[in-house]
């Protein structure tokens, strides 16, 4: 594996060939949030909230550090106004969706996140996607999956699967960062335990 | 029908058809594409059947079905041959008079043909009518001449003699370096250098690589790449194989939409046809050059056109687009080098190989070569499929070719690239089609569907069909897009209800620079541009209904 020698918010970082710049950046214990990413999952890359300044070569351009490789004289910025801009909109989203979600309130807090921007939207589910990858990643069984699309995306648990899997698994509950998918689960057993 | 399998075999194959053909046999061309099937071309075409065989003509008059024409306007359009008259707006019971005065009798039927109604000049040919007159057809005039299910047709217009010279003259560096010179840019969205992207694919480490036809064409209001693909699918697959060959790939893919029938049917008999002449499949022509396509059909949604997404569905996954950190054309489908075109560009190959990369690049604007196929609808007398070479300035395609407004309406705006791209107000029309010059506009070409706004128009409302469209055609995963889109919508949708609030446009400022700068794929990237040009341009529109 080649060595790679970048910068991180003024810092050198030595990093492997192939590695992502969260990567990078964890390894140095610089900060960048994360609320997609899970270190047992592939890198996803659907929240953004993880957006850097990447520079290359001159130019500058905004990349999502979970899954944007390191490369050498690459010089990061976690942190600039556009950044922060970029956050604080991302967060004020998804506050829309779960306001109470206490992740997405300590980052309201960092980034000065209005919870009340937008106006509150049924879901309270951010669709970031860990249980629906962990369930298919880990424990290989995609007893919670996506449907829809666009908007009208959201996560499903697939009753047949379900009824069968996740009595004694529940591992995904910890990882979500909203209480949405207690809910969902909840639903769904009340649903399957009406038939 | 044997394999052919050298160049000469197929010249003389060639010779055969044409010997067999005699061009003094009068033929009936009908336009059997979308637009004229939906006015009702089908009883056209059963009628003219019916009455062939009444008047016991078969032996001697020909009826073919063929591909879009391009005036869907007046559509169902038949042309006879070998006079080329054109009759526009045919019904099944101008057919016997159209046998006995036209194929038999050699005369025009005045109240057929075309009749301009500004002048009232009358035309009996296509290259009389204005809409044509005005256009540069290299690409999509052979719809009229073949059926597109025979491929003796295609090979009588000279069809497969690119893919000859390409494999048996040159070599596939020199096919690259043709490409190059001709700067063919991709007719998809993005302008790219096609000869760029085949390099990529090329020079990339890896034996196995993918060539795709991106035949999706999910944009509302384009419909260009439907009629050549539908009408001329051998152009296109030719054009992909010598592609492949360029790049060194052996397995192409076509990519297009599960609810066009027609054109799935054409695709499938022109691969089993050039399969069975020995054009398609092992050692093509002899030359010892393999390469095999397959098709795959979308699940329906507008994000599956959007290159990465196309080709997890290839891979079987949801067609959800990945990060292009690294290109496609170097890590696509399965991680290999992968090379997507759309069906236009391919299109473009074949007349490159043959007529040079000279003559090539003498069409069109400094940056932009070649011609341009666009999906002329809206407020516009001449809806339909237009070739014009670039440089073609807007107002001509709306007035000369477009035949101007209906209704003595005024023209407010033309928009370019559907839901991802950008109006261009009334004052600036002189500017001619461009990749750059029109996206300095904010209004990209897109994939060339244009469409034409009256005065009566509201651009607000035209912003929230597009977000509307958006909203239910993207995938959904990441956040930018899907959320930014839901709120954008919200807001331009009160705003259009006439209950705009104070600070609303700075707020779809905000969201969409988080949309545009932080999305994950080119669909989110871009979803704000039509919003954002209307705000350049008619922003009072937006204003006047905020209170």
């Amino acid at each position: 594996m080649r060595e790679i020698h970048l910068q991180i918010d003024g810092k050198e970082v030595k990093a492997t060939e192939g590695m992502t710049v969260l990567k990078a950046a964890q390894s140095k214990d610089i900060f960048i949030p994360t609320l997609c990413h899970h270190e047992k999952l592939e890198p996803y890359g659907g929240c953004r909230i993880c957006t850097v300044e990447a520079e290359v070569r001159g130019s500058t351009k905004l990349v999502a550090a979970c899954l944007y490789p390191v490369e050498p004289n690459l010089v990061v910025r976690t942190r600039s106004e556009k950044v922060d801009r970029i956050r604080k909109m991302i967060l004020e989203l998804l506050l829309a969706h779960a306001p109470d979600s206490l992740e997405l309130q300590g980052l309201a807090k960092e980034y000065g996140a209005d919870k009340d921007r937008f106006e509150k939207e049924s879901s309270f589910c951010i669709l970031c996607g860990l249980c629906e990858r962990y369930c298919a990643e880990v424990k290989k069984k995609n007893a919670v999956g996506f449907v829809g699309n666009g908007a009208r995306r959201e996560i499903a648990f697939i009753p047949e699967i379900a009824s069968k899997e996740c009595w004694d698994c529940k591992e995904c509950f910890p990882l979500c960062p909203t209480e949405a998918l207690q809910a969902a689960f909840v639903l769904t057993k009340a649903l399957w335990g009406s038939v | 029908m044997p394999r052919i399998n050298s160049p000469a075999e197929l010249e003389e194959y060639r010779k055969g058809i044409l010997s067999k053909r005699d061009p003094d046999k009068p033929c009936i061309a009908i336009c059997a594409g979308t637009g004229c099937l939906a006015l009702g071309n089908d009883r056209v075409i059963s009628a003219f059947e019916e009455e062939i065989k009444k008047q016991s003509l078969g032996a001697k008059v020909d009826i073919r079905a063929t591909g879009c024409h391009g005036f869907c306007e007046k559509g169902p359009i038949v042309v006879i041959y070998p006079e080329e008259i054109c009759y526009i707006e045919a019904t099944p019971g101008d057919v016997p008079e159209i046998v006995s005065q036209t194929v038999v009798g050699k005369k025009v039927i005045d109240r057929l043909i075309y009749t301009d109604p500004g002048t009232g000049e009358k035309a009996a040919h296509q290259p009389e009518i204005p809409f044509y007159k005005n256009q540069m057809r290299n690409i999509i005039s052979s719809n009229t001449k073949i059926d597109p299910k025979s491929i003796d047709d295609y090979l009588a217009i000279g069809g497969y003699s690119a893919l000859s010279k390409a494999l048996f003259k040159m070599k596939p560096e020199q096919v690259l370096e043709e490409v190059k010179k001709a700067n063919l840019r991709g007719r998809g969205g993005g302008g790219f250098p096609a000869g760029l992207k085949w390099e990529t694919a090329r020079n990339a480490p890896g034996e196995e690589k993918y060539v795709i036809v991106n035949g999706h064409e999910g944009e509302p209001g384009a419909f260009m790449d439907r009629a050549i693909f539908t009408g001329n699918p051998h152009s296109v697959l030719e054009g992909l194989i010598i592609g492949a060959y360029a790049i060194g790939s052996r397995q192409g893919f076509i990519y297009t939409r599960h609810d066009t029938h027609q054109l799935k049917n054409h695709i499938d008999i022109a691969l089993a046809k050039a399969e069975e002449y020995g054009l398609l499949g092992k050692n093509i022509l002899g030359s010892g050059f393999d390469f095999h396509v397959e098709v795959h059909l979308d699940i329906g949604i507008f994000v599956s056109g959007e290159s990465s997404a196309l080709m997890r569905s290839i891979e079987g996954k949801n067609p959800e687009p990945r990060p292009k950190y690294i290109r496609t054309s170097v890590s696509g489908i399965w991680e290999r080098p992968t090379n997507l075109n759309n069906v236009e560009t391919w299109a473009n190959v074949p007349q490159i190989i043959n007529k040079g990369s000279q003559w090539y690049a003498g069409i069109g604007t400094e940056r932009s070569k070649g011609t341009k196929l666009i999906s002329l609808s809206g407020n516009i007398v001449n809806t339909g499929v237009v070739e014009v070479p670039f440089g073609t300035t807007l107002r001509e395609i709306v007035y000369d070719i477009g035949g101007g407004i209906p209704n003595g309406k005024k023209l407010k705006a033309v928009h370019f690239g559907g839901p991802m791209g950008g109006s261009i107000p009334e004052s600036l029309l002189d500017t001619p089609l461009d990749f750059d010059e029109l996206a300095k506009l904010g209004a990209p070409i897109g994939a060339g569907g244009m469409l034409v706004l009256d005065e009566d128009v509201s651009m607000v409302d035209v912003i929230r069909y597009f977000l509307d469209f958006l909203a239910n055609e993207s995938c959904g995963k990441c956040v930018p897009c899907r959320e930014g889109i839901r709120q954008m919508l919200k807001i331009v949708t009160r705003i259009s209800d006439g209950k705009g609030r104070e600070g609303d446009i700075e707020r779809l400022e905000e969201i969409s620079e988080v949309t545009g700068a932080a999305s994950l794929c080119a669909l989110g990237k871009t979803a704000s541009d039509p919003l954002l040009s209307s705000l350049r341009y008619f922003r009072d529109e937006y204003e006047a209904n905020i209170k």
